[in-house]
């Protein structure tokens, strides 16, 4: 992903943490300058209704992405590996807890 | 050739309600409709703080001027979700808000007229709110990821906004005479720019053949302004306003209400930058971005000073 | 003057200063440099407004003849008004603005640190739950007083004209009388001097950060303590005040 110049900052992802014990979630970006800039613009962006207990912001042109034209060969191959799934094994009759 | 492929499985993706996302293929036309709406829908968002913002120092009461705050407040958040979603679409931010500031980018016309009383912070909320809210509750399905994401934000935001609206105006309506007068007045100024806010009927609506066929639009002007029209209706009774239309009379028959004529005249010509304030709005847009530009430049010297150090360190 | 006087007024000192810079930050709602600055500056006018309630609603209580928030906020006039000299300065350009918060919430942090042990517990309750705001607040406008002493050759000399021109306000912001005496001795408020000391350290250390020099220490104006303002404050209350005085008679 590249960066498009800007006089009001570069594109910064931002994450939001919900809860602790919870992943953090993208919620959407904010133009900033520098990491503290952006960092304050996040919580100014995405927390104001206490959605957050805490954030990371990274830079646009740092996430690498896989392409489109990628997604064949990256994800259809686990279409049929259902022996990764619990429900592929079948359980005797009666078995509990497993 | 191979195009006619890409388009027959761009619209087979459509078809079955699969989002676009930013690195997919799409037809030029699609992107040029989309970058088309979603700055304009941004754009909206910022102008829109212009007319409001003309009331936070004058709020009646500490409650009113903090909510009436957080309302634009939002607004700027929501323009700012629409820039992003533009933005994925291979233009800047400082693109679009050249094409604003030249004229070459709307923004709905609503924002064009002023607001001349504490009412029309009622008015504003109630009905331009109310009608954007309907409009944003059906893009929520739109076939483009980022916008669609940037939608959902936004509903679940603006849900207050309205209710902020309709607060002040029953609140007035039911205040001294002189308060009801106002709201009432506030009704007749906003309720026939509300309604054009949908745009053109249908058959005089060229953009929305495309739109509709590419799932950006998930409903017409039309569908749009009557689900509008049939809530409001009777939200204005609630609170004993009259909205200014005569013809305005329930129809048993079709299960809605018919409306009068709408002035498309006015329509035309505030769209063409002859409304009451389109050059104020504008002119007050360029005075802020101007007067920030130094600002803009400091912050990027000292980050670029921030970064030789590092590279240095 | 009895405790109950005192604490009176000490609460519009604070309630006033943050409710009228409350309404100055709020008028750079849509004239922000930066999309995200406007939001970021819209939410610092929305803790002064909220801080300014807490302390004007306690004002009334106090007083015990009924007087709302509203009512302190809408219906005193100028000579009336408590509010610190800093606080109504115009917002000028974005360094000036800059410059004046960095000022004022130095000053609201330490002040806020040292009342979160009140003897009153109101006092406390609000200065413990104010100081998460006004951390930020001090967080945010010491980052860009650095970025613009420490950014172009155009943005390091306005910031510090801005600095220059500003700090002969801020004197102000420490004298004490008579209320200050009376609850200082009851444990309820801070002896305005320690908290001066603190203000130079943290103004001093952002300065250097910022490369920017401290102005000197010249003549200080008053006013605050006596209700004394510049002219500023009567337009800036006419402004906010015009609905309610207009209409008597009506609720909003």
């Amino acid at each position: 992903m590249s960066n498009i110049k800007d006089s009001q900052g570069d594109v910064w992802e931002v994450f939001v943490q919900s809860k602790p014990g919870l992943p953090h979630k993208h919620a959407g970006s904010v133009h900033a300058t520098d990491k503290e800039m952006a960092l304050q613009n996040a919580r100014d962006m995405y927390t104001r209704r206490n959605e957050g207990t805490c954030l990371w912001v990274v830079p646009l042109n740092a996430i690498v992405s896989s392409m489109p034209e990628d997604s064949g060969s990256f994800f259809d191959p686990a279409d049929d590996k259902a022996y990764r799934h619990p429900t592929h094994y079948i359980m005797p009759e009666g078995a509990k807890h497993i | 050739m191979e195009d006619i492929k890409k388009l027959e499985e761009f619209q087979a993706k459509i078809d079955a309600d699969v989002k676009i996302e930013p690195k997919d293929w799409m037809p030029e036309e699609y992107r040029k409709h989309l970058q088309r709406q979603i700055s304009q829908h941004a754009h909206s968002e910022v102008i829109g703080m212009q007319p409001e913002g003309n009331w936070i120092s004058r709020a009646p009461s500490l409650r009113a001027k903090v909510v009436l705050l957080a309302k634009i407040q939002d607004e700027a958040g929501h323009g700012q979700y629409l820039y992003s979603a533009a933005e994925t679409l291979g233009k800047s931010r400082d693109e679009y808000i050249e094409e604003l500031q030249t004229e070459k980018a709307k923004y709905s016309s609503i924002f064009n007229y002023p607001t001349l009383t504490w009412a029309d912070m009622g008015a504003v909320g109630w009905l331009v709110d109310g009608a954007a809210i309907v409009n944003q509750v059906s893009l929520q399905r739109t076939s483009y990821g980022p916008y669609s994401r940037a939608m959902v934000r936004i509903c679940k935001e603006e849900s207050f906004h309205q209710r902020q609206g309709y607060e002040i105006m029953a609140h007035m309506a039911k205040g001294t005479p002189e308060q009801k007068a106002m709201a009432q007045d506030a009704l007749n100024r906003f309720w026939w720019p509300s309604i054009m806010m949908f745009g053109p009927h249908d058959a005089d609506s060229p953009n929305t053949g495309n739109a509709v066929k590419w799932r950006i639009k998930r409903e017409t002007n039309d569908e749009l302004r009557q689900k509008f029209i049939d809530k409001t209706v009777g939200q204005a009774e609630v609170i004993g306003l009259t909205i200014p239309d005569p013809d305005l009379k329930w129809n048993e028959a079709k299960g809605c209400y018919d409306y009068g004529k709408i002035n498309w005249d006015e329509f035309w010509n505030v769209v063409k930058g002859n409304g009451p304030c389109n050059k104020q709005r504008l002119k007050h847009h360029i005075k802020a971005h101007k007067n920030g530009e130094w600002v803009r430049k400091a912050a990027l010297a000292y980050a670029a000073k921030q970064k030789e150090k590092q590279l240095v360190a | 003057m009895t405790t109950k006087e005192a604490l009176i007024n000490y609460c519009l000192r604070i309630g006033d200063t943050s409710l009228i810079l409350g309404q100055r930050m709020s008028e750079w709602c849509s004239n922000g440099p930066i999309l995200e600055e406007d939001i970021a500056m819209t939410n610092i006018a929305l803790d002064h407004i909220g801080q300014a309630r807490t302390m004007l609603t306690y004002a009334g209580e106090l007083e015990g003849k009924g007087r709302t928030e509203d009512d302190f906020a809408y219906k005193r006039h100028e000579r009336e008004y408590y509010n610190s000299l800093l606080s109504e300065r115009p917002n000028g350009h974005f360094g000036d603005t800059v410059a004046r918060n960095f000022l004022q919430s130095a000053y609201f942090y330490h002040l806020y640190s040292a009342l979160s042990s009140s003897k009153d517990n109101m006092i406390a309750a609000h200065a413990a739950k104010s100081l998460k705001e006004v951390t930020y607040h001090l967080r945010h406008s010491a980052e860009w007083v650095v970025r613009l002493g420490d950014g172009t050759e155009e943005s390091k000399e306005k910031i510090q004209t801005s600095f220059d021109e500003i700090w002969e306000y801020t004197g102000d912001l420490f004298e004490m009388n008579e209320v200050d005496d009376v609850l200082i001795k009851e444990g309820i408020a801070i002896n305005q001097t320690e908290i001066k000391a603190k203000w130079d350290k943290t103004v001093d250390e952002v300065l250097v950060r910022a490369k920017l020099q401290r102005p000197k220490d010249a003549y200080m104006h008053s006013g605050r303590l006596n209700a004394i303002h510049s002219e500023y404050l009567g337009h800036l209350l006419a402004e906010m005040q015009f609905l309610p005085r207009a209409y008597p008679d009506a609720k909003w």
